[in-house]
């Protein structure tokens, strides 16, 4: 294979990642490479990188690819090495000296798993490097022997299994906690290095099945979406907090682009009386028309929010954005219920911290449940009873949900009243429209009430929450 | 005229210019020499994404001509704007028995030109290092000007024809991420997304900022600030911050960081209320 094959496929599989890479970014990465006088794989990747992904939310992606069609060693690679480009079968003849004369293989017994835990916790301890150890890691212990040669495969899992580095973890804290005396923080730290080689050991095995099946089958299957293409009810925990992160920014942005919006169409419809009175300056010509200034039209909102467990992180996310972009609507009330209901506009103040706001949310969801089961029909019931205050002609509802009822009664006709009573009314489902109506989902039925939106990800959420503003 | 011989040699003259920087970068700035294609700068406020355009022009002994962006910006600011008052005067300084044809051909000439920032950058015979600072800012059609530019390095004035670059600026553009930018813009440039620097890089560049900062204060200032990092803060402390803070520590004459050091000067890092309250829970002090 050569190195244009090379870096055809890998913008092949960038593509197919959903980076939209035209040929001219490819002719110009091309380039790129050809200028660098001596190339190492930090350069390679920098001038791929600055040349290829054009957006930061695919930078992750575009790293785990990257990997994969140019590994920094293949095989076990030579021990010694420092994390320098030599990933060329064999290396150049000083890199061989470093290599032990036969080639390097890992024996997998008792013995050598308990003296491998001992030089992980030193490393760990020691924040030393760990791509070594992981790769190490991964050659003794993560292979599933297959019936011959080139069949054998490579588990992450059973590597991490056997390893069992998060075992670690309570005996380092407790050491370094004795040096900072500050034992929080230290967890913090050591759990952030334990991940760091869990990372380590995945890159790896995946690195090692890419050398048997090639590189883009593995990379087709594991690239994850970028996270603002990432469906809510599929994100990992540590994606949900990275959508967290998200959503500030995200709303700033929505801000300006509202902003200039209505700076754009900030004239309202001809004010015919003012135009004929200016016109009397120039003769009876109506050299500049005057326009009546258009009223702010904003909208007051008021969101009915299941927090039960399937869909209570795309809750959480809608009610972070509106309350973001708070100065957009005139009024925000929010209420989350699972089969009861209950306010919790009091819990967003301004200037209040996110992260909180949102643990007393979690909190909420308790007092929202009587018997803890999805009831949307219940739910209804009693927000039209308890607060027939809240929706008026002037609201927006907005109801956010997956509309599975757990087969109970419905409550259409409150519904039909609230969408009536209301100006506009929205569902919000989080679920694929293929799985509308499957199951316990009442999607179809409410559907014909309200209009349903899908809202899967924080792309979809800001574009709708773009257009009611 | 090349700028910089290899990713290596831009790096060795950023750091002679006091910007250390790391190997993506340095080879990003290469490369946006070597393939004269201008250079887009993303990243959180106050990671150096300007001071990274006056590094390069302070280490290639470049000019440096900025273009500000702020809503608004138009062609006459950004380009260039003929100017009318002095036209003015010259036709009426003129006796009338000159032919009107005369005085017509002399009026549009270099001599009524404004030169705004774009045009200046494009036709300096000397090095130019080109800096179009915060380009999220502006509208949409400062963009489309923008492209023809940055592109072909050529402006079309309808008087006076078109005028090409005699040689090329080093163009950087830098941008908040406020507001997308249009993938004709971005197609056009290199991508560089600056982050927050690892500790070693950000003591390195504290010690050569603030001259009276001591090996232990920078040490802990670093730690500090990557801790506060990883919280969930409405902002996140960058460099700036981190060196006003040391700059603040080291007037105070504070030798070491503890807890009241930090709860008096918390203020210089963070710069919301919320942000303080979780800090101080959070990191115990």
């Amino acid at each position: 294979m050569t190195l244009l094959d090379r870096q055809i496929g890998f913008v092949e599989e960038l593509r197919r990642a959903g980076m939209p890479v035209s040929l001219s970014e490819d002719l110009d990465a091309v380039r790129a490479v050809t200028c660098l006088p001596a190339l190492t794989r930090e350069e390679l990747r920098a001038a791929l990188a600055t040349t290829l992904v054009k957006r930061q939310v695919h930078r992750a992606n575009f790293d785990l690819i990257f990997d994969l069609f140019y590994p920094a060693v293949i095989g076990d690679g030579v021990a010694s090495f420092a994390g320098e480009f030599d990933a060329l079968p064999g290396g150049s003849p000083e890199q061989s000296d470093k290599v032990t004369s036969k080639p390097v293989t890992f024996a997998d017994d008792p013995q050598a798993l308990t003296d491998f835990r001992t030089r992980l916790e030193a490393a760990l301890a020691n924040n030393n490097p760990l791509n070594d150890l992981a790769r190490e890691g991964v050659g003794r212990f993560g292979q599933m022997r297959g019936r011959g040669a080139g069949m054998s495969n490579w588990s992450a899992y059973s590597a991490l299994h056997r390893i069992n580095a998060a075992g670690l973890i309570d005996k380092l804290v407790a050491g370094l906690a004795q040096e900072t005396d500050n034992e929080p923080m230290a967890r913090q730290e050591i759990t952030r290095r334990v991940t760091r080689f869990t990372n380590a050991v995945e890159a790896d095995a995946r690195r090692r099945v890419a050398e048997d099946k090639g590189a883009a089958h593995m990379a087709q299957h594991s690239v994850r979406p970028s996270i603002d293409r990432l469906d809510f009810t599929s994100a990992r925990k540590a994606e949900v907090e990275q959508m967290r992160r998200e959503i500030l920014p995200l709303a700033r942005r929505l801000a300006t682009r509202l902003s200039k919006e209505h700076h754009a169409k900030r004239k309202g419809a001809l004010d015919f009386r003012r135009t004929v009175r200016a016109s009397m300056q120039t003769g009876g010509v109506p050299i500049t028309t005057h326009h009546k200034p258009k009223r702010p039209g904003r909208t007051e909102l008021v969101i009915l929010c299941d927090v039960s467990g399937s869909v209570a992180n795309f809750a959480s996310f809608t009610l972070m954005l509106t309350y973001a972009l708070r100065e957009q609507f005139t009024r925000v009330r929010a209420f989350t219920f699972v089969d009861d209901i209950t306010e919790v506009t009091q819990h967003f103040t301004t200037g209040a911290d996110l992260a909180d706001t949102m643990a007393t949310l979690a909190a909420s969801a308790a007092q929202a449940s009587l018997w803890g089961r999805t009831n949307y029909g219940r739910a209804l019931t009693r927000f039209a009873e308890e607060f027939s205050d809240a929706v008026t002609p002037r609201t927006s509802l907005l109801i956010l949900g997956d509309a599975r009822s757990n087969y109970s009664d419905l409550a259409i006709p409150t519904l039909k009243q609230l969408a009536y009573d209301a100006k506009h009314t929205w569902w919000l489902n989080p679920e694929h429209p293929r799985s509308w109506n499957t199951g316990d989902s009442a999607a179809r039925e409410y559907s014909a009430v309200v209009p349903m939106v899908e809202c899967r990800n924080l792309r979809q959420l800001t574009e709708f929450i773009h257009d009611i503003c | 005229m090349t700028w910089f011989d290899s990713p290596d040699a831009a790096a060795r003259a950023l750091d002679s210019a006091g910007y250390l920087a790391d190997t993506a970068t340095a080879t990003t700035v290469f490369l946006a020499g070597a393939l004269e294609k201008p250079l887009l700068i993303e990243g959180p406020a106050g990671v150096g994404k300007t001071e990274l355009a006056k590094a390069v022009s302070r280490a290639m002994d470049a000019d440096l001509v900025r273009l500000q962006c702020y809503e608004g910006l138009d062609e006459a600011r950004a380009l260039y704007e003929w100017n009318y008052k002095k036209q003015l005067l010259r036709i009426q300084a003129t006796s009338s028995d000159a032919a009107w044809e005369q005085t017509h051909d002399e009026i549009f000439t270099d001599e009524f030109l404004l030169r705004r920032p774009l045009l200046t950058a494009i036709s300096r015979e000397e090095p130019t290092v080109l800096l179009i600072d915060e380009v999220d800012k502006t509208d949409i059609e400062v963009e489309g000007l923008l492209l023809e530019v940055l592109s072909d390095f050529q402006v079309t004035i309808p008087e006076l024809g078109t005028i090409s670059a005699v040689r090329r600026p080093f163009v950087v553009l830098t941008s908040n991420a406020a507001r997308e930018l249009s993938e004709a813009v971005k197609r056009r440039c290199l991508y560089l997304h600056l982050d927050y620097p690892d500790a070693e890089r950000e003591k390195a560049i504290l010690q050569g900022a603030v001259p009276g900062v001591g090996d232990r204060l920078a040490g802990q200032v670093v730690d500090f600030v990557g801790r506060m990092r990883t919280l969930e803060l409405k902002k996140a402390p960058s460099i700036a911050e981190t060196i006003d803070w040391a700059h603040t520590l080291v007037a105070l004459s504070i030798g070491t960081l503890d807890e009241t050091a930090v709860r008096n000067t918390l203020g210089v890092v963070l710069k919301h209320a919320s942000d303080h309250v979780r800090a101080i829970r959070e990191l115990r002090l």
